[in-house]
């Protein structure tokens, strides 16, 4: 009934009714409620999947931190404590404010979704910036896997591992953190447009879901590449 | 089932929690816990992650069972992935195998 859909649907739950605009009921869902339902699952199918791509790594990371500590411990001790401290920080208040933009979506306010996701967007390059600044010294002192590495310690061919898994983990977070700023540009885009309602604002709240996801990747990372280094573990 | 709307008091709580518990991890790896370093530093990281998950992705408050479903799923594989991964690793030295 394609006639149905291009109608205004209405939506029960809020406060009164609302008019949805015509784009947002995709014609093989029944009402909005259902849409918005289907899509948050997929959403957490798709991020369940990203923490099993995730989870290898983890796993790798584990085999070899149990098999060589003290390697592992050394390698850590050239990790820049403060830039990790900090990025954790970022990360955290950048999920603030994609909370807030979902909140100001559900809500209704179009300019608070754009002033909320702008923050999220700048707090999500800040965290690159400092990133990368992480990568050129690593760069600087030859700890980066591969010819020119070079390392003092007990056991540099195992420092060396460390390191390797460093830039793939770390690698691929920020990856997904260049993804989660485009996607994030997008939505602020058709936020700023009005495409966004009480009644439909499913991408906002999705984008967010992904966003707060990458946050929880950064929130592992972080203790075991950066806080294992203080001449304490095992 | 309608959306619950999450109050933003409830989102400024969290991100103080999750503040708070950066500090709290960052300033216990100066001290030397021995072998308790590497689990308390997880076990932080872990209920943070729980906090995001709960509050910030609406865990929660989501009426929809099957989420749930997932969320648990995923932690489940995820531990069949390390703790079968380790009974390998970790075992590998019980039994001299005999020329290695």
């Amino acid at each position: 009934m394609p006639a149905e859909s291009s109608h205004a649907n209405v939506v029960a739950g809020h406060a009164g009714s609302i008019a949805v605009p015509p784009h947002a009921l995709r014609h093989h869902f029944a009402d909005l409620e259902q849409q918005r339902e289907t899509a948050t699952l997929g959403m957490w199918v798709f991020l369940i999947t990203e923490v099993m791509f995730f989870g290898g790594m983890f796993a790798a990371y584990l085999v070899y931190r149990v098999a060589y500590p003290v390697a592992f411990q050394e390698a850590s001790q050239h990790m820049a404590f403060l830039a990790g401290t900090v990025n954790t920080a970022v990360l955290i208040c950048s999920s603030l404010f994609v909370a807030c933009a979902v909140h100001a979506a559900q809500t209704g306010e179009r300019k608070q979704i754009v002033f909320f996701l702008i923050l999220a967007l700048l707090l999500g390059m800040v965290f690159l910036g400092i990133k990368a600044v992480e990568y050129h010294d690593h760069w600087v002192e030859h700890t980066v896997p591969g010819a020119s590495f070079q390392f003092q310690g007990t056991d540099p061919v195992h420092s060396e591992v460390f390191f390797a898994l460093y830039f793939v983990m770390t690698g691929f977070h920020a990856l997904h953190m260049l993804i989660g700023v485009g996607l994030v540009a997008v939505i602020i885009y058709f936020a700023w447009q009005g495409r966004y309602s009480p009644a439909y604002h499913t991408p906002v709240e999705n984008v967010g879901l992904y966003w707060h996801f990458v946050d929880i990747i950064w929130i592992f990372l972080y203790p075991l590449l950066y806080l294992i280094s203080h001449k304490h573990i095992y | 089932m309608a959306e619950v709307i999450v109050s933003r008091k409830i989102y400024v709580l969290v991100w103080l929690a999750l503040m708070i518990l950066t500090g709290l991890t960052a300033a216990i790896s100066f001290v030397n816990l021995g072998t308790w370093s590497a689990p308390v530093a997880i076990g932080i990281a872990s209920v943070k992650v729980l906090l995001v998950a709960l509050f910030f992705m609406h865990l929660r408050y989501t009426q929809s069972k099957i989420v749930w479903v997932w969320a648990i799923a995923g932690i489940f594989w995820l531990t069949i992935l390390f703790c079968l991964s380790m009974t390998d690793y970790i075992t590998r030295g019980y039994l001299r195998v005999p020329g290695k």
